[in-house]
């Protein structure tokens, strides 16, 4: 197998408060391959998009990098001073984020938008990097791209606001895309669109793509392999279709439970009982067994395991064991 | 006979610009139309959901079916009596006192400055009603601690509030509760916790739910028959089985296309083409045809009224 696109390795982000440091990504090692996309997963204070944002560089102080390794390619980022990591950005690492509106500049033209993101990392001329914007709009699906290059942001639709924001984060043909629930502010309709255009422009460039989404419909159609995680820390990593059809850790399966299905029917959903600690209450031994069905003695005072390197299962003392669906 | 009966529903929105401008820019005024001709019935004890996109006009009907909004035609009869024309204020007030309302974000819905106590009890304070131990006893109900009563809202997690707003709900002890997205702010494990206690709640109280959600799958968990909404328009209205079995109109087969669902692995689906359209230019006739497959010109020229097929009812001229 070639070098993985994104290596991250014992990422832990640190905020420092009055009352302690808190640990909002603790632990985590993941790769992600060329043309794979990973699909990053859990609720809201799982630390998925802290961990996101610790790789394109934009933690906010007093949140750091405490400990852990990040290479894109070859390159080790975690360590790059202010400077190097902006050229970094955009060049080897396109972002796209939830709300495209305020991710675009409102008072500029997209057109000019995505020329000023080509002069800043290509070594092109300008009327070659207005070629290329056209080029990317069309990409993209965005129609009439030749005369939509001189609209600003507010004529555009939610949707294809989203696309013009794709065009972007590509235009400087990054190796590695950063999409942070790209479709959660979207009509279902219009996060199919964006979804398969993700999916498309993956495959054809070969770029790496790590989708943070909170949703398990978007992962299980979108991505090849699935991170889930669970109060900072990896719970579980694996094929898509392995991790979401025989779960081994017992959060993921409670999660899968919990989802309304339709082979289901009207019966009652599964309910993990209680909620994610926070992060200043973290309960001792492994963060999950308050709520654990399981729970047993040594995961009240160990720390659950941890996936090393990026290439184990899941984080759990009594996994459970289950055969894949083909 | 049905809780609620809604007859030729229609609501129009001024959003024409002020009137200096109109005349200095020569503009017309402007109207737009967020639901047109909607009509359905709500069984007693039963969960009704309305499905569609943002700007389909759910929420416009939720606002009407509790008085929120006056509808620009049409009727809303909650036990036969017209909120918005009928003149006897005993009858309004009797009806009033049966509709509650769960909003979509718990975190805009509880004033911040109150009590959880004060919160809960005011629908019945309101009518000088007795509420000594009243939200002790509701917060039990809806799985938090009567010790609650004493916090602000502050202090609770987003599933937490969301169960506060329900029992405020539960107060007055309506028969009627018009959820709007309830679960929609809400992580998938709090959702499935929020979801149980609605059912629990319904069984326990005898309560009818208009369940408005843009989400199909806890849809299809939760009702007992499902409205599909495009700009405006009621366009199919089937049981759940019926209508993810065998949906029938071209718009509701995209949806469900669309819809992301946990059993496919990397499904290869054609994405929907277009997008809605502006809903102050509807297009003319059936207002999904520029984006409907089997589109022909009647589809361009004449609105498919509703009709009856094998269990569901339908717009569109085409559908068999």
């Amino acid at each position: 197998m070639s070098s993985p696109v994104l290596s991250i390795r014992n990422l832990t982000v640190e905020i420092p408060t009055r009352h302690g440091i808190l640990r909002p990504v603790d632990g985590v090692s993941y790769d992600i391959a060329k043309g794979e996309i990973l699909g990053v997963v859990g609720e809201s204070g799982a630390g998925k998009s802290m961990a996101g944002n610790a790789v394109i560089g934009l933690l906010n102080p007093p949140a750091h990098i405490s400990e852990g390794e990040i290479r894109v390619g070859e390159t080790r980022v975690d360590n790059l001073s202010g400077e190097q990591m902006r050229r970094m950005r955009g060049k080897e690492i396109g972002m796209v984020f939830q709300d495209p509106l305020t991710s675009l500049n409102p008072l500029l033209r997209i057109g000019d938008q995505l020329t000023e993101t080509m002069l800043a990392h290509l070594d092109i001329s300008r009327s070659e990097a207005e070629k290329r914007a056209v080029a990317a709009l069309e990409e993209v699906g965005i129609p009439g791209a030749a005369e939509r290059v001189g609209s600003y942001p507010h004529e555009f639709s939610g949707g294809m606001r989203q696309r013009v924001v794709i065009a972007l984060a590509l235009c400087a043909e990054p190796s590695l895309i950063i999409a942070d629930e790209p479709t959660t502010a979207l009509d279902v309709s219009v996060q199919a669109q964006i979804i398969s255009l993700l999916k498309k422009l993956c495959r054809e460039r070969g770029t790496a793509v790590m989708l943070i989404t909170h949703d398990m419909g978007v992962i299980a159609e979108a991505a090849d392999r699935v991170a889930v995680m669970y109060a900072g820390q990896l719970a579980e990593l694996g094929p898509v279709r392995d991790v979401l059809t025989a779960p081994h850790h017992p959060y993921t399966d409670g999660l899968m439970g919990s989802t309304p299905l339709a082979s289901r029917g009207k019966d009652r959903l599964h309910q993990i009982p209680g909620a994610m600690p926070r992060l200043d209450a973290l309960p001792t031994g492994c963060a999950f067994h308050p709520r654990c069905p399981q729970a047993q003695d040594q995961c009240r005072k160990t720390p659950g395991p941890r996936i090393e390197d990026g290439a184990g299962r899941v984080a759990c003392w009594y996994p459970m064991t289950r055969e894949a669906v083909a | 006979m049905a809780l609620v009966d809604i007859r030729g529903l229609t609501r129009i929105f001024d959003v024409s610009k002020p009137w200096l401008n109109r005349v200095v820019e020569r503009r017309q005024k402007a109207f737009l139309t967020a639901v047109s001709d909607v009509s359905f019935d709500i069984a007693e004890r039963s969960v009704y959901a309305l499905v569609g996109e943002s700007g389909s006009g759910k929420s416009t009907i939720g606002k009407m079916l509790v008085g929120l909004l006056p509808p620009s035609d049409g009727s809303v009869e909650i036990r036969g009596v017209d909120l918005a024309r009928e003149t006897d204020a005993a009858k309004v007030d009797a009806v009033r006192r049966d509709i509650q309302m769960i909003f979509q974000d718990p975190f805009a819905s509880l004033n911040p400055r109150w009590r959880v106590r004060d919160i809960i009890a005011e629908p019945v304070a309101a009518r000088g009603g007795e509420t000594t131990g009243l939200a002790e006893r509701l917060l039990e109900q809806v799985g938090l601690s009567a010790r609650d009563a004493g916090k602000f809202p502050h202090e609770f997690s987003g599933g937490q509030r969301q169960r506060i707003c329900i029992a405020r709900a539960l107060a007055s002890e309506p028969k009627l509760i018009v959820c709007d997205e309830p679960t929609s702010a809400l992580d998938v494990s709090v959702q499935a916790q929020v979801l149980n206690l609605m059912s629990d709640l319904k069984d326990t109280f005898g309560l009818t739910y208009l369940f408005i959600s843009h989400d199909l799958t806890v849809v299809q968990h939760m009702a007992d028959r499902i409205g599909v909404l495009y700009l405006g328009r009621l366009v199919e209205e089937a049981d759940p089985e019926a209508l993810f079995e065998d949906p029938k109109h071209p718009y509701t087969q995209m949806l469900l296309a669309a819809a992301p669902q946990l059993d496919n692995f990397g499904r290869e689906v054609p994405p929907p083409t277009g997008e809605i359209p502006d809903p102050i230019n509807p297009p003319t006739g059936c207002a999904f045809h520029p984006r409907c497959a089997i589109a022909t010109s009647i589809c361009s020229q004449k609105r498919p009224e509703m009709r009856l097929l094998r269990g569901a009812r339908v717009a569109c001229h085409l559908a068999e």
